[in-house]
């Protein structure tokens, strides 16, 4: 039903496990850690007004994802989205503004932590209803078709979003005209204070493998592991292949958000020190950058010394910029 | 003042009458071929050209790459018009029945009209959803509702509803070439009413509304169809010697209340007609605009008339109660004109 023209899509040249871009990868990763980190310093400080859904755990997910993508192809992210972000080119600074709801922030303070969009990196924003931006990200997928680009869309979402017909509607009608879109599922285990498996039947790749969709069901600590797997669904999509579904298995080691403390009920403190010590994604990569001599333990601390600079300086720019003047609350409710 | 006097390019020279279902076909088919990034989508929109055959012929000419039949998936395709419609598309989104409209909110109130007020003004979402309204079809409860009042209360939306060709065909330009996410709505027993169209290009504003007729008794606001039927009540009432006004609101959001407030100061009585349910719906809205802007020049409350707050029922018997006539409407402005 969409148009074929489309300029000539270019593979990108997969990433040798001796290539210098893992430190980048490293980089990319503490970054998002360091940032929720500090976000949370925020809220605990109320100095942050709402809440926040921090990506702490999943970094691989949304570093191994971005780094396949191009600045001009199309990202959906959800509340948890702050990774995703940042991971497809939004600067700290602006990041920070906008949670605290400064006019230097991406969206002048209007969107906060949950509705981060910036058109300049392709992120087509947030979204805060759960499998909300399903239909968005394929939609964009297929206007990237009938546009005749090679641009190509990841849906990120959650397990919760297993739970929206929504997305069964989209995957259904990605998978009829072969769009170029990218469902990738982030199974943290947890929808809010609820096991996933209390809430879904079933195979969660089966979903996907019912409307004959590449299925990749991955270890979504391992960002080599991430990487490889969205470069081959990326490809896909760029030739024309049609849609794929990145099943990335996943642990959120804070709350559901950031006021979430007290989470025994729910899921055990061993459960979670399992995954904090065995299963830390930016650990998993610092030690087999070690293990391989492409870094050592000064390389790495550098690199976290430098992030921990720019986090502090954008902080302070956030928090010293100013609020939006009054008026601007009825500005923007219409184009 | 007759907004006509607005809109552009009208030619007087050549008009035809056709009817309001090919005043939509050619508003689409026009913009279409003047703009490659609209497109269509809805189920059974391309070679069945919908159940009302409103859209026939366009798939001839513009083919399935732009006239494209979907599953039955209103949510699905409702989000895949915002996605679309985000990154340099225009999309027509196909909804057959007003009633699925409840299938599409999360991506029409939550997605489409926040988008842009989210980003800070960044991102825009530049879809029409286009829709139909209006019972008396025999088609029950799930498929002659008039839920325009939903759409309308929900800020970035812009809300359309013609009552005649002519504005259909001005409106539905103007729907598409907007920024913003129209809903467009249509009322069904409408598609083979017939007017005046020109064949020149023309396009007409939204927040503009119509003087259909003047008069100086009594203002009959309306929207849709309702038009249509306070046209007749009028012209009852001219046999009655009442000289009723009839305007017609065009689009819901924006509202013209200046025009509305106007007349309500010139003839002093008002009735607001409108086929969804009366309660909490477009008629309270309006009298409310017009109590505020004109309640010292009022003779008499503000009165509404919408449909009645029952599911619409099947029963050709018990239908019929239930949405606004013009007997309706010309008896009610017989007892508010009474002591006049």
């Amino acid at each position: 039903m969409v148009q074929t023209k489309k300029k000539k899509s270019r593979v990108p040249k997969p990433v040798s496990d001796r290539d210098e871009r893992w430190l980048h990868f490293y980089r990319q990763m503490v970054k998002i850690r360091l940032f929720e980190e500090e976000v949370n310093q925020l809220y605990l400080g109320a100095k942050m007004p709402g809440l926040a859904h921090l990506y702490i755990g999943e970094e691989a997910i949304a570093v191994g994802v971005c780094e396949a993508l191009r600045q001009t192809d199309y990202i959906t992210s959800t509340h948890r989205g702050h990774g995703h972000c940042i991971a497809k080119g939004a600067t700290l600074d602006r990041m920070f503004s906008e949670l605290l709801g400064k006019a230097a922030g991406y969206c002048r303070g209007k969107g906060g932590s949950m509705h981060i969009a910036d058109q300049e990196s392709g992120n087509l924003g947030a979204n805060a209803i759960v499998g909300g931006s399903a239909g968005i990200a394929t939609g964009a997928a297929m206007s990237a078709r009938m546009r005749g680009t090679d641009q190509v869309a990841v849906c990120f979402f959650g397990d919760g979003a297993l739970g929206q017909g929504l997305l069964y509607e989209a995957m259904n009608m990605a998978a009829l005209w072969k769009l170029p879109v990218i469902y990738v599922c982030e199974n943290n285990l947890y929808n809010e204070y609820t096991h996933y498996s209390e809430t879904t039947a079933g195979r969660v790749s089966a979903r996907a493998e019912a409307f004959d969709i590449l299925t990749e069901s991955i270890d979504g600590q391992d960002v080599k592991v991430v990487h490889t797997a969205a470069l081959k669904c990326v490809a896909q999509a760029r030739r024309g292949a049609g849609p794929s579904f990145i099943l990335c298995n996943t642990y959120r080691f804070h709350g559901h958000h950031v006021g979430d403390i007290d989470r025994a009920y729910y899921r055990s403190k061993s459960e979670e020190e399992q995954w904090k010590s065995r299963r830390d994604p930016l650990k998993l990569l610092a030690d087999w950058l070690k293990k391989n001599k492409m870094a050592d333990a000064k390389a790495l601390q550098a690199v976290e010394n430098d992030i921990s600079t720019e986090i502090k300086a954008a902080v302070n720019f956030a928090l010293n910029a100013p609020y939006p003047e009054p008026e601007e609350v009825t500005q923007h409710v219409y184009a | 003042m007759a907004a006509k006097t607005q809109d552009t390019a009208v030619s007087e020279a050549k008009v035809r009458e056709i009817t309001f279902a090919q005043a939509i076909n050619e508003a689409l088919a026009e913009e279409m071929r003047r703009d490659p990034t609209v497109f269509i989508i809805g189920e059974d929109v391309a070679e069945a050209g919908t159940p009302f055959k409103v859209l026939s012929g366009l798939v001839k000419e513009f083919g399935t790459n732009r006239v494209i039949d979907s599953p039955i998936s209103e949510a699905g395709i409702a989000g895949i018009g915002v996605g679309a419609a985000m990154t340099g598309m225009r999309p027509i989104v196909d909804i057959m029945f007003g009633d699925f409209l409840t299938l599409t909110m999360d991506q029409l109130v939550n997605q489409a009209a926040k988008i842009r007020y989210m980003s800070g003004g960044k991102l825009k979402v530049p879809l029409v959803l286009r829709t139909t309204l209006g019972a008396a079809r025999r088609s029950a409860a799930q498929h002659s509702q008039s839920l325009h009042a939903w759409v309308s209360h929900i800020p970035g939306l812009k809300v359309v509803v013609p009552a005649t060709p002519y504005d259909a065909k001005g409106l539905l330009k103007s729907a598409i070439r907007d920024d913003n996410p129209v809903v467009f709505f249509e009322d069904k027993m409408m598609y083979q009413l017939k007017g005046s169209v020109p064949e020149a290009e023309y396009t007409i504003p939204f927040g503009v509304a119509d003087i259909k007729r003047t008069g100086t008794d009594i203002t009959l606001v309306a929207t849709s169809s309702m038009v249509q039927v306070a046209l007749e009540a009028a012209g009852s009432l001219h046999e009655a010697d009442i000289s009723a006004e009839v305007i017609d609101v065009r689009t819901t959001v924006p509202l013209d209340k200046a025009t509305l407030i106007g007349s309500a100061r010139k003839t002093s009585r008002v009735i607001v007609i409108d086929e969804g349910y009366e309660s909490y719906g477009v008629t309270a809205e309006i009298a409310s605009a017009i109590a505020e802007g004109a309640f010292y020049y009022l003779d008499a409350p503000v009165r509404r008339m919408g449909a009645m707050d029952v599911p619409v029922p099947f029963s050709p018997v018990l239908e019929d109660q239930t949405v606004p006539t013009a007997a309706k409407v010309a008896e009610l402005a017989l007892g508010v004109c009474k002591n006049r």
